[in-house]
């Protein structure tokens, strides 16, 4: 049954560009198709390990400036009059290069405050973020701070044999968001179904406990931050060489909060939450702009929020599935968090 | 019980919390394969020496050590790969997930993989995988729980979640297993099947260390009881030479009562 959506829904998905032939719709749909690979690794550390990062923007935009300056390439001074200099590499390396960094950023930030946890891991994460913004608008030799960086390549895919195939279509784009999505949406759910994701969500639910039976806080956490903070990178690699120029607004708080929103309305701790989650509050504005000036499209933006969770508290994913799947009796039919609810209920 | 080797020993181990007093100079050792309870009134110190046992508080004196290591320094779950693991007296489950996850949580230590094995599936991580499925169905029938397998740990009765507690301590593969207040909210026979298991686990080569309030089960279930009072041992000894103990009798009674 669960197998059968997820092929229709992946299906569905691949057919769009094939009927829908509006650029700016499907601009629109690749654009918030990065956001919801963004939202997808926000929803490993949020749904499965309980940890809010608030600077989650942070690591998709180091992915993207990473990215961008490796396939730019650049020439800056550094202290003692030594010159750096970096040649252009393929936009592919870039991507490779962006998961790496971003994903070691994530180690330091994870090691820096899962030592404490909770609060201190939003401060910090937020203080992360503004501090990396900074760095980008300042340091105008590297990253020409408000200026940008333009023409950022598009990614080229390197065919063996027959050269290679740069996406400069909607249509390639398209298809490599949704590949990259896949990717990165398979590779979460083994993450959360092995033996790591157990030790996170042992951990949410009672550290006490958890770490009575041997499991690791701070290397647990520290794995989830990486592989988050890494998805997040390869996100912010495909937003540079797709719209092929960034400045240091990418790492604005309400990119995050966008990413949060996405997480909690299709219900975090869910799979599929933070894709449907992302679906409706990426192309919302799209929908709305013919009907709306964009001063009111804010306020509706506002009042779907609340509607959906006011209607679906655990989100849409969750709910949906608690709603249809009660029957089955499934036991890991339904996300924890839609679980957590049940036994809530449940006088203690 | 001199013949016998011993697993713990707690060597003059004080906690103080300011200036209150919650242990002072206590010593006493736990023999390998021995049952020994810690019992006490209500504010004696008992969950306090737990919590130093298993790392999750550092006692301001003393030292602790299991099987000639010494715990100073280390944190709960390094003090749990030594096979020393414990129970809690309140928060006994995840309860969120099933009874059967539950026990694949608690199987951390048997089901370590790599990471990338895990992410790609490979066939080590996949064989990994089923034999812990298979074993905490072998756990599950153990305490006696394999019909509630697939409900949500939080919805069962009390005395059940208990028995998932054990089970998940079973889990971690002790050699030790420290039991808090394991009966508190069982009913009589659920207190009795519990004795059963206590004996079947020591059976199995398990070191047991009980702190327990109900004083007919301590009596049947241990070979030695340590009596702990305002944070000192009062007295030590088989349940028979406890039951007669005056100090022990004062403590839980007043002065002036006739039997234990």
């Amino acid at each position: 049954m669960k197998a059968i959506i997820t092929i229709l829904a992946v299906a569905a998905l691949a057919s769009v560009p094939l009927w829908l032939r509006d650029p700016y719709l499907l601009n629109a749909l690749i654009t918030t198709g990065i956001f919801v690979i963004g939202a997808m690794s926000l929803n490993l550390l949020l749904g499965f390990t309980g940890q809010l990062s608030l600077g989650h923007i942070a690591f998709f935009g180091i992915g993207a400036y990473v990215s961008a300056l490796t396939s730019l390439g650049f020439d800056i001074g550094l202290p003692g009059g030594v010159r750096l200099v970096h040649e252009p590499w393929p936009p592919i390396a870039g991507f490779v290069l962006a998961i790496i960094v971003a994903g070691l950023c994530g180690y330091f930030v994870g090691l820096l405050s899962f030592r404490v946890r909770g609060a201190y891991f939003v401060i910090v994460t937020i203080s992360f973020a503004e501090v990396v913004r900074l760095v980008a608008l300042n340091w105008v030799e590297l990253t020409q701070g408000p200026l940008a960086l333009t023409n950022i390549p598009s990614i080229a895919l390197p065919l063996p044999g027959f050269g290679e195939l740069t996406l400069r279509t909607k249509m390639q784009n398209y298809y490599l968001v949704l590949v990259v999505a896949l990717i990165a949406y398979l590779l979460i759910a083994r993450l959360v179904h092995s033996h790591f994701g157990r030790a996170m969500r042992g951990l949410m639910e009672n550290e006490t406990l958890a770490v009575s039976v041997g499991i690791d806080v701070t290397r647990t956490l520290t794995i989830a931050a990486v592989i988050s903070a890494a998805i997040a990178g390869a996100a912010g690699s495909l937003y540079a060489h797709y719209i092929r120029i960034i400045d240091p607004e990418v790492f604005a708080f309400i990119n995050t909060v966008t990413m949060v929103i996405m997480v909690i309305s299709g219900g975090k701790g869910s799979l599929a939450g933070p894709v449907v989650g992302g679906l409706i509050f990426g192309l919302l504005p799209v929908a709305l702009r013919p009907v709306m000036a964009p001063e009111a499209q804010w306020i509706a933006y506002g009042g779907v929020l609340i509607a959906i969770l006011f209607v679906l508290p655990r989100g849409i994913v969750p709910s949906l599935a608690q709603r249809f799947g009660r029957r089955r009796n499934g036991r890991t039919a339904l996300a924890p968090v839609a679980l957590a609810e049940t036994a809530a209920k449940e006088p203690a | 019980m001199t013949e016998r080797s011993i697993a713990m020993a707690i060597d003059q181990v004080a906690v103080r919390f300011g200036g209150l007093v919650a242990i002072s100079d206590m010593s006493f050792t736990v023999g390998e394969g021995e049952i020994v309870s810690l019992i006490g009134p209500n504010g004696a110190g008992k969950t306090t020496a737990f919590n130093v046992m298993t790392g999750f508080l550092t006692p301001s004196a003393g030292r602790v050590t299991y099987r000639n290591t010494a715990l100073a320094g280390l944190k709960p779950h390094q003090i749990a790969d030594l096979g020393l693991i414990r129970t809690f007296q309140r928060t006994s489950v995840f309860p969120n997930d099933t009874i059967h996850d539950n026990l694949l949580i608690g199987l951390h230590r048997q089901g370590r993989v790599r990471l990338l094995d895990a992410i790609l599936g490979l066939p080590g991580a996949r064989a990994s995988e089923h034999r812990l499925r298979q074993r905490a169905g072998e756990l599950l029938e153990w305490v006696g729980l394999e019909r509630r397998a697939h409900d949500a740990a939080g919805s069962l009765s009390y005395g059940e979640q208990r028995l998932v507690g054990v089970a998940l301590a079973l889990a971690a593969e002790p050699s030790m297993l420290l039991l808090d207040e394991p009966v508190s909210g069982m009913n009589a026979s659920e207190t009795h099947r519990f004795v059963e298991l206590i004996r079947s686990i020591r059976d199995r080569g398990i070191t047991i260390l009980l702190v327990e309030h109900d004083m007919p089960m301590v009596m049947t279930v241990s070979d030695r009881i340590v009596v702990l009072n305002y944070g000192r041992i009062i007295a030590e000894g088989t349940p028979d030479v406890i039951r007669n103990d005056p100090a022990v009798i004062e403590a839980y009674l007043g002065h002036g009562a006739g039997r234990a």
